[in-house]
């Protein structure tokens, strides 16, 4: 009884953290977030423009150049052989698609789920999602043999009566990558318009006009408020299996084939936490990207956001982990002798160090670093993490798409594939996102501000007695 | 009200699988893998050369080729046994895994015929088709080597006007981006089925061949009908030195290959 009466020890007192750490408890006053935001937005250095310049450049010739090329030369110019008819197009297609995935996951999950950390970052994962599928939807119009005519795949009235056929697979991907692209745009929107508004009274000249087109004329009353979170809310529930499908039809682009290694029905969920997997890791590198350059923004995204990231990273990474064993183990108890083939080819192949690499980055990698809380704070760290994992999720990709077509039914025809003017177009693409997003960057501003402030009004700081005690009230 | 609990039963619809229209029987104990078929097919339907170094790197357009297949390497060639010759083309499955992965119709199968057909004007190169068939058969313009500024630098090398002029007439030229494979010479069985249908008959057996058939020195290839049971094609068809290749995928090929005979 005696030790009951004693006060109860706090608990973790040695980890217990200023509560002012938290960006929810650091409130700033309105007028003083706005100006941070809009400075950050408006004030360029020259660091900024030589990158520019340099992006500006890559995407001009690694990009428009090169596919110009391809174009102009046909696929002779890129490593796709017989029987390699896919290449790098089609693991840029999937690991875009992938990267666009998290921009979904991290904003309408995280909202649905009321998580308060979300809050300063939802606009950047969200922009990821966009020009992420902007690459996706570059890289598939790439890969065609006859691009000129990428329209007949698009349900357009003719005289001659023909529609795409709704039977295949490419044509599901298509859809669901436009429908996508749609509803990730104006899920991107949505809460931008309030911000836009707030951009708006506090610009001149061009940027006023654009702000006034793009704020919709929000003026803030309690009815747009209401009809912004109503629309806001369905949204973010309405894409969530918008975003599952999405990943999952591009998985049946290679699960619905008869190939050995490609025909797997644990494919889709597969293929959703390996997209998790590589955007997660996205938004790391991002949001480190943006807190060392863009000013201010060390304020709005802190430790506690990587934290948060850390976290999903770990989770996503140990369930990418379980459902590369099942789509491992199955095929190799199955003892299918294509299947077999295919996994020895990919362990003991002439490219097992990328099958290494690939478990290392993806699996390693995050397990050991991510459990430690400290790590997990610390941006550069986490920011590498991401960047390793990212690489191997390409190559994963990459073992699935060119070396699983090496390996098929017809032992002939077997030949490995050396990439040719992909690789340029792959520079070119990730120098295309880098610089959309930089340029995003002086149009719009990457925090979602009132989120934020909204997120700071319902948190408080109550005191009782000495200390001070964090609360949170509820806001809808 | 009753339900219906019986199982669906997947019986061997052999009619399916036998039937057809067109069919070919391969000999692998009579081919000598010569490659005059392979030679006899790129004449006749426009197949073009693609050089040296594309075909080195797997490129090479041939609508039949012939696979050499070695068994035993291990070791020191002690135990090497070359295997048949395969000559191998588009095998024309009744259930073609390459025709529903289309999203624009490209690859279609003509009902009147039982044949799978590539509609080059309509192909914008996604691949697909080529990733999913099981017999690799198919080949793809990775460039324009039809036409002969592309591959070659002397643009007024003499000896692509011989190629240009040698074109037949008949069969589509194709250009890069563009799908392809063996159509068992549609273009020849069009023109016997005109000739039949003029004269009010039907198309009798051996009346023509395909291109492959007509040149092999080896009688190796048989073409023909093999909804009529007396053709050579289905006499041949029917031996019990006959198998299909991957039977196991249901794809229902209408090539037959013929070996283990004496």
């Amino acid at each position: 009884m005696t030790s009951l009466a004693k006060p109860l020890a706090r608990p973790h007192a040695e980890e217990h953290e200023d509560p002012r750490e938290h960006l929810m408890h650091d409130p700033l006053p309105r007028g003083k977030m706005n100006e941070m935001v809009m400075e950050a937005m408006h004030e360029t250095n020259w660091k900024f423009w030589v990158v520019t310049g340099i992006l500006a450049v890559l995407v001009a010739t690694c990009l428009g150049y090169a596919w110009y090329y391809l174009i102009d030369k046909g696929l002779g110019v890129a490593g796709v052989n017989m029987p390699v008819f896919w290449g790098i197009f089609l693991v840029d297609v999937v690991f875009w698609i992938g990267i666009s995935h998290a921009g979904t996951f991290i904003s309408a999950i995280l909202r649905v789920l009321k998580v308060e950390s979300r809050r300063p970052f939802t606009r950047a994962a969200e922009l990821m999602t966009t020009f992420g599928l902007v690459q996706a939807a570059i890289s598939v119009f790439m890969h065609m043999g006859r691009v000129w005519l990428s329209y007949w795949m698009a349900p357009i009235p003719n005289e001659r009566m023909i529609w795409p056929d709704f039977h295949s697979p490419l044509m599901w991907d298509f859809m669901a990558i436009s429908t996508y692209l749609l509803c990730s745009t104006m899920y991107l929107f949505l809460p931008l318009i309030p911000d836009m508004a707030m951009a708006r009274d506090r610009s001149t000249g061009w940027r006023k006009t654009l702000y006034k087109i793009l704020g919709l004329g929000f003026r803030g009353t309690e009815g747009e408020w209401k009809n912004l979170t109503t629309a806001m809310n369905l949204f973010a529930f309405a894409i969530i299996p918008v975003m599952f499908s999405v990943h999952t039809i591009v998985s049946w682009d290679f699960a619905m084939a008869s190939r050995p290694g490609w025909s797997s029905t644990v494919f889709g969920p597969y293929f959703v936490i390996g997209a998790l997997h590589s955007g997660m890791a996205a938004v790391a590198i991002v949001l480190f990207l943006l807190r060392s350059t863009m000013k201010h923004y060390k304020y709005f995204i802190r430790p506690e956001h990587f934290d948060t990231i850390g976290m999903l990273m770990l989770l996503v990474s140990m369930a990418w982990a379980y459902f590369y064993f099942n789509d491992y183990i199955v095929p190799w108890y199955g003892g299918d002798v294509w299947d077999k083939l295919f996994q020895e080819w990919a362990e003991k192949g002439p490219l097992w160090y990328l099958w290494y690499t690939m478990l290392f980055c993806n699996i390693v990698v995050p397990w050991s670093i991510l459990w430690n809380k400290k790590w997990r704070r610390t941006p550069w760290l986490l920011a590498s993490a991401g960047i390793l994992i990212n690489v191997g999720m390409w190559l994963e990709r990459y073992i699935i798409i060119p070396e699983g077509l090496t390996i098929n039914r017809m032992p002939f025809t077997w030949r490995l594939y050396i990439p040719g003017v992909e690789i340029a177009l792959t520079v070119g693409m990730f120098a295309l996102f880098l610089l959309l997003y930089m340029l995003a960057s002086r149009v719009i501003p990457l925090i979602p501000v009132w989120e934020v402030q909204e997120g700071q009004e319902a948190h408080l700081l109550r005191k009782i007695g000495k200390a001070e005690i964090p609360t949170l009230s509820e806001l809808e | 009200m009753s339900t219906n609990l019986e199982l669906p039963m997947f019986t061997n619809n052999s009619e399916a699988e036998l039937g057809g229209r067109w069919g070919m029987v391969i000999d692998k104990d009579l081919c000598t893998g010569c490659q005059a078929c392979v030679a006899a097919c790129s004449m006749e339907n426009n197949v073009p050369f693609v050089g040296e170094e594309d075909a080195g790197y797997g490129r090479s357009m041939q609508w039949i080729r012939i696979e050499r297949l070695w068994e035993g390497l291990d070791g020191d060639y002690r135990e090497v046994k070359m295997t048949d010759y395969q000559p191998l083309m588009c095998q024309q499955c009744h259930n073609a895994p390459c025709e529903p992965v289309c999203p624009v119709y490209a690859s279609v199968h003509s009902m009147s015929e039982d044949l799978n057909l590539q509609v080059y004007n309509r192909c914008v190169g996604t691949r697909y088709c080529a990733n999913n068939c099981p017999y690799q058969a198919r080949v793809f313009n990775w460039r324009d080597y039809a036409d002969y500024r592309e591959t070659n630098t002397a643009d007024n090398d003499p000896r692509w006007s011989v190629f240009q002029n040698q074109l037949n007439p008949d069969v589509t030229v194709r250009r890069r981006g563009v799908m392809e494979k063996c159509t068992f010479c549609i273009q020849r069985i069009h023109q016997a089925e005109n000739q039949a249908k003029a004269e009010g008959r039907e198309v009798r057996d051996g009346e023509f061949t395909t291109a492959c058939a007509q040149a092999c020195p080896a009688n190796a290839i048989v073409f023909g009908r093999i909804d009529d049971p007396e053709s050579m094609v289905s006499l041949a068809a029917e031996t019990s030195r006959g198998s299909r290749l991957h039977e196991e995928l249901r794809t229902m090929p209408r090539v037959t290959y013929l070996a283990g005979g004496a």
